[in-house]
């Protein structure tokens, strides 16, 4: 009855700090990792998104991200059956990726720091976001890309474990649209 | 006897291992399941192709330069014709393969980064339909390359066995010739 009760009042405040709906359309959520110094680029095509911004206290913007671990396009089939599988993402057991924001520094008019837990693959790590706000119409438009170190989520264990063919290192690039 | 250049023996003989070294990758490669030594060894053939590729154009360059020895005197026209369209269709087979392995790398979304330092440009974007195209006649090409090449080294081992002269000898300098210089 206690969490009914503070989901309802979180429900009625949220709207207060301005919750606003993705478009899902233009959002994007991306990843390039380098395989052989390749760069390769992949995307995951479903997620769900909540922002709360308010342009005039952005410091009290909050953001969840969850992203379906199974929507992976690598752009090759093969790819995409392999990196579902235990040593990668092992989506059976963790199906989702989810970003919750902690903090959020403005830098600028139009730029954000927003530090916040990634949580894959049943490991946590913080990490440091940074983030453009660009705003025209209705639509308010957060871009940002950082990296991530694949092995500090066990993202390829075994053989796929050697960094000198595929890196340690994966861009994550983000685009999330929202409208009012 | 006159011979090849030392150059064009040398540039020869470095195709031609190479050539044979990333065909019997490439056949190789293909049928593995998704490894990091599979994805090692796709490097690798196309370091190789693209190095082939520079390799022929360099030999190219060189034989516009230094023009080959002539056929033997007793050679038949039809087997001048022959030899000379066969060494042609090696020259364009040795351009087009690793031409079309690029492409169909590029197409399929994977840009080719020479010995995983040099980036070479993509002049396709990611196409799976244009890939799978680029995969067939990347394909095809080297079957073709391999009946031409079944054809040089069946071509150059009569010279050698059956006709005797110094065909193979010039251009396999560990070969004695067989006749004098003149």
């Amino acid at each position: 009855m206690k969490i009914q009760r503070i989901l309802l009042l979180s429900t009625l405040l949220l709207p207060a700090i301005a919750q606003a709906g993705v478009d899902y359309a233009r959002s994007r959520i991306e990843f390039t990792s380098r395989q052989m110094n390749v760069p390769v680029d992949g995307r995951f095509t479903r997620f769900t998104a909540q922002v709360a911004y308010d342009p005039k206290s952005p410091a009290q913007a909050k953001a969840e991200i969850e992203v379906e671990l199974a929507s992976v396009d690598t752009g090759s089939a093969e790819a995409d059956l392999e990196v579902a599988r235990k040593g990668w993402f092992n989506t059976a057991a963790f199906p989702r990726a989810r970003f919750t924001s902690t903090s959020v520094r403005p830098l600028s008019a139009d730029r954000l720091e927003v530090r916040g837990a990634l949580a894959i693959k049943g490991l946590t790590r913080e990490v440091i976001v940074p983030v453009t706000v660009k705003a025209a119409g209705n639509a308010t438009t957060f871009e940002g890309a950082f990296p991530i170190m694949r092995l500090q989520f066990r993202i390829g264990e075994g053989v796929w474990s050697d960094t000198d063919t595929v890196a340690d290192e994966v861009q994550v690039k983000f685009r999330i649209v929202t409208t009012k | 006897m006159a011979r090849y250049t030392t150059v064009a023996v040398f540039l020869h003989w470095i195709i031609a291992v190479a050539i044979f070294a990333t065909m019997a990758l490439g056949v190789y490669m293909h049928e593995l399941e998704l490894s990091p030594a599979r994805l090692k060894l796709y490097a690798y053939h196309k370091w190789i192709g693209v190095t082939i590729f520079g390799l022929v154009l360099l030999r190219l360059a060189w034989r516009l330069a230094h023009r080959p020895p002539p056929p033997p005197a007793n050679m038949p026209a039809w087997q001048h014709r022959a030899a000379a369209g066969a060494h042609a269709a090696l020259y364009l087979l040795t351009l087009a393969i690793p031409l079309s392995g690029w492409l169909m790398s590029s197409a399929y979304g994977f840009q080719v980064v020479y010995l995983g330092v040099l980036p070479i440009p993509d002049l396709l974007a990611r196409d799976k339909a244009l890939a799978d195209q680029l995969r067939d006649v990347h394909y095809a090409l080297n079957i073709l390359m391999f009946a031409v090449l079944v054809l040089h080294v069946a071509a150059a081992l009569k010279h050698h066995v059956v006709d005797r002269d110094d065909v193979l000898a010039r251009m396999l300098p560990l070969l004695k010739p067989r006749t004098r210089a003149p």
